[in-house]
């Protein structure tokens, strides 16, 4: 796979983005300095890196996944949403199951109720005929009702103003390590990057994973070698949506404890971007879903120590990044020296 | 226009092209005169269609040079050689489906602008009104008369084609390179094909064909230049060329194009029976006629019954009604066609079976399309070749491929059928039209299966190769293995069928066994003349 492309879109990106600063009024090489270290600067910031990288790496599997047989899905925030909320939901309602085994069953609890959203839309393409985008957009507000509801009217924590749901059991928290001070970076961390890799193998290792490659290449082949269409894409909405129902995990069990309402900022759209970059290449998305974790923790302390620059910043540059590496016939153009009509 | 004989239309001068390590083009040089056909012909990845899209400015020679009208050309792109007078259609058509045949002609014309009234302007719009009217006069001229609005996607290939063509004379192309014309086309439209082809080469035009069929190779060209592996190995005259010596020339071995093969004897039990089979039709209200009309046919393993008949006569539904019988028998008939009668194959009904319970039974198929139905062309030829098989145990160790028998097996395939490159991770896409073929051919005969269907199995294969797909169908066939054979290619069907069927208007109008009729008997059957001797129906 060619690597230098990428990362040349990335660095063209941030270039302009600090532009976008200069025009805001601050001095681009000291943005650029917060940028660079905030990230990096010390072991918790690394740690705040990872805590934002790990779920957006599940968002970008999500993406990836369902673009492996032709499907968009706009709807890993919504299928995110009902993961963390299933996991809080297991965590708080059955306190009783183990505490060796209780993390587990809220994770498959949330790859479930993830996976159940994520499916609704795959019927919806594979049987009705509803384009996956539309219903997928439509499902993430649904999700987000279900999930207000819940958190204000059935779980409700009587603890705090805030609408969250009451605390998980203790036997389902993951210990974060020391070595990240509070950081909230728990053994979730490796569930990100073992789960790429599982998704690697499951779709270039295995003859289910196959049909979906097979189905996203050419539909009209795969049916007539008696590849079921509509099976196959449920099955594989179903798979990218308990991806990022996983993403509740490492965002209930070792962070919040508890599901809070809007806690993603907005990781299932990120995690377009995150496919994106990696071009639909699960092990790359561990390293752009990482890139942009940096990006969301830069973003977030750059609104702390610049005069006027707001976390939408981030947002800005996220969306530089993809327009760098989506002009990807340009570059091409470019450095083969020819005109270049636009 | 004043054609003097020694014009030279164009040039290729010591050209070479290569992809990574494969030389396609291997310093070519030959050149072809003003107001001439010429044929180009050779193997399958001999590089032909490769030479003529370095003339068209779709790939950049790496060395070498290529001359039009006497001088060097330096084009980085088709729209470059379209204003110098190049008009290509592709081996693939490329046409937009879902856009009218005038919108294809017009599509990317430049020199279409309307003046506004009173204003010193003029738009970049297209006068549609007028582009019509000039297209129509073009199609007059040269008798290629096309329904210029209805979408590309209603229409039959033979018409597409003209479309293409009337593309190119629209832009006033001097130069017309056709790859594999032919290939997709009904005999009917072959030979009008070749009439305009004619009228064209009377005003001047130089026509370069590419194909793979020597018979019209011999028929209406001029010259003949001959492509093996990367090179032009010679020129020849057409009057002073038999079949025979082209084919020996291309494969450089002689090739026996007209064998003869006996009747199969190992006969086994009926691998596919239908009975009483009709199916109905209710997209076009006024039809009064089935797309197939109470067909009963019965194929036993170890014989090759071929289906012969003018594209578009119920063969494309039969095969369809074969592979996908759910969706005309099925509880939810769609609303377009619905079918009765009664279809077994292998002994097993399969009147209501989904596709997935259809994947039990091994039936080898080659489609009529490859690039539609038979190949994933992203894909790497290892992935194509467990297209329909990766469930198969050798395949797997568990859940997971065995990736390493898979690449074996496909080392061992492609060697076996002499696919070339032979290079197992190559993109299907990156294969020439016959090596593709060969792969789908390897891919289906490998599955061991007891019944194959073969449709258009040589569509766009060199000759050689035709004889090796021959001869697996027959030893296929001697194993004990039924064969269903549909093919446009008379020839094919007379040279390997034990039992001929003649389709007509979604009806058998017509039995023969093999030579008990020839084809000027079956070419009128076919066109629903009037029924011969011998006929059982
Ligand atoms: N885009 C490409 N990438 C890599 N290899 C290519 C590409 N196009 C052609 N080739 C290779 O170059 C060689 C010549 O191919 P070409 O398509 O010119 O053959 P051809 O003579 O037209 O064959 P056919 O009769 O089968 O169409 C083949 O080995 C083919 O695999
Ligand atoms: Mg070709």
């Amino acid at each position: 796979m060619n690597i230098i492309r990428p990362i040349a879109a990335t660095i063209i990106g941030l270039f302009l983005g600090l532009l976008v600063t200069f025009f805001a009024g601050e001095n681009p090489l000291n943005v650029f300095l917060i940028f660079a270290t905030s990230g990096f600067g010390s072991t918790y910031d690394f740690g705040m890196t990872l805590t934002y990288s790990m779920p957006l790496i599940l968002t970008g599997l999500s993406v990836s996944m369902a673009f492996k047989s032709g499907l968009f899905n706009i709807g890993a925030e919504g299928q995110l949403t009902m993961g963390a909320l299933a996991a809080a939901t297991a965590g708080a309602l059955f306190t009783s199951v183990p505490a060796f085994i209780a993390p587990i069953f809220a994770g498959i609890c949330a790859a479930l109720a993830g996976g159940i959203w994520g499916g609704i839309a795959g019927y919806l393409k594979a049987k009705r005929g509803a384009h996956e985008v539309i219903t997928t957009i439509m499902l993430n507000f649904i999700a987000a009702g279900i999930a207000s509801y819940v958190t204000v009217y059935l779980l409700k924590d009587p603890n705090t103003q805030n609408p969250q749901t009451i605390p998980i059991s203790p036997n389902y928290k993951l210990e974060t390590f020391a070595f990240f001070d509070s950081a909230p970076v728990s053994s979730a961390l490796f569930l990100s990057v073992i789960v790429a890799i599982l998704v690697w193998i499951f779709l270039y290792r295995t003859p289910l994973g196959y049909e979906i490659r097979a189905v996203g290449s050419n539909e009209s082949a795969a049916s007539t070698a008696c590849i079921s269409i509509s099976k196959t894409q449920i099955l594989n909405m179903f798979i990218a949506g308990s991806l990022a129902g996983l993403v509740g995990v490492g965002e209930v069990l070792s962070r919040a404890e508890c599901f809070k309402l809007d806690f993603s900022p907005g990781y299932g759209f990120t995690g377009i971007a995150v496919a994106f970059l990696a071009r639909g290449n699960p092990i790359a998305i561990i390293f752009s879903g990482f890139l942009f974790g940096a990006l969301q923790k830069g973003a977030s302390d750059l609104e702390i120590f610049t005069h006027n620059v707001t976390s939408d910043l981030s947002l800005v540059l996220q969306a530089l990044i993809i327009l760098a590496v989506s002009a990807d016939g340009l570059w091409e153009k470019i450095l083969s020296g020819k005109k270049v009509k636009l | 226009m004043n054609i003097s004989k020694n014009q030279v239309a164009f040039e290729f001068r010591e050209v070479t092209k290569t992809f990574g390590k494969i030389i396609a083009n291997n310093k070519i040089s030959f050149s072809v005169p003003k107001g001439s056909i010429r044929a180009l012909v050779g193997e399958n990845g001999a590089g032909k269609s490769t030479a003529m899209k370095i003339l068209f400015g779709l790939y950049k020679e790496d060395s070498g040079e290529v001359l039009v009208n006497g001088q060097p050309q330096h084009w980085s792109s088709p729209r470059d050689a379209i204003k110098n007078g190049i008009g290509m259609v592709h081996q693939h058509f490329m046409l937009a489906e879902t856009a009218t045949g005038l919108d294809n002609i017009i599509l990317g014309d430049e020199n279409n602008t309307l003046k506004i009234p009173f204003l010193p302007l003029s738009l970049n719009i297209i006068d549609r009104k007028k582009a019509k009217i000039r297209i129509e006069k073009i199609a007059k001229k040269y008798g290629l008369s096309v329904p210029l609005d209805i979408k590309i996607s209603k229409l039959p290939v033979g018409m597409q084609q003209r479309i293409e063509i009337l593309k190119l004379l629209y832009r006033n192309a001097d130069i017309l390179i056709l790859d594999e014309p032919t290939a997709v086309l009904t005999p009917h439209e072959v030979e009008e094909l070749f009439t305009n082809l004619k009228k064209l080469k009377a005003e001047g035009k130089t026509i370069i064909i590419v194909t793979h069929k020597l018979k019209e190779v011999l028929s209406f060209t001029d010259h003949i230049t001959i492509f093996r592996s990367g090179q032009v190995i010679g020129n020849i005259e057409t009057h002073d060329a038999t079949e025979e010596k082209i084919a020996s020339m291309m494969v450089g071995r002689n090739v026996n194009l007209k064998p003869q093969i006996p009747n199969g004897t190992n006969i086994k039990g009926p691998v596919l029976n239908l009975t009483d089979v009709t199916l109905k039709d209710y997209k076009t209200k006024d039809s009064k006629r089935n797309l197939l009309n109470k067909i009963n046919l019965k194929v036993s393993g170890g014989e090759i019954v071929g289906i012969a008949g003018v594209e578009g006569n119920g063969q494309s539904d039969l095969l369809d009604l074969i592979f996908h019988p759910q969706k005309y028998f099925g509880k939810k008939t769609s609303q377009t066609s619905s079918a009765s009668g009664e279809i077994s194959l292998l002994g097993i009904d399969i009147k209501h079976k989904k596709s997935s319970e259809m994947s039990n039974l091994i039936v080898g198929f080659i489609p009529e399309d490859r690039h539609v139905d038979g190949l994933l062309l992203n894909m790497s030829a290892e992935e194509n070749y467990i297209l329909g098989r990766h469930w198969e145990r050798k395949f797997r160790i568990g859940f997971l491929q065995n990736i390493s028998k898979i690449k074996k097996t496909v080392k061992k395939e492609m060697e076996l059928y002499d696919v070339r490159p032979r290079n197992s991770e190559l993109l299907a896409s990156g294969f020439s039209g016959g090596n593709q073929q060969k792969i789908i051919i390897a891919r289906e005969f490998g599955k061991d299966p007891n019944f194959i269907v073969a449709a258009n199995p040589t569509r766009g294969v060199d000759i050689g190769a035709i004889e090796f797909i021959h001869q697996r169908i027959v030893e296929e066939r001697d194993k004990g293995v039924g064969i269903l054979l549909i093919s446009s290619e008379l020839d094919e069907i007379t040279t390997l069928a034990d039992r001929i069927i003649v389709l007509y208007e979604g009806e058998i109008v017509a039995e023969y066994k093999r030579n008990e009729a020839n084809e000027y008997q079956i070419g009128l059957a076919m066109c629903g003349g009037l029924p011969q001797e011998g006929v059982r129906k």
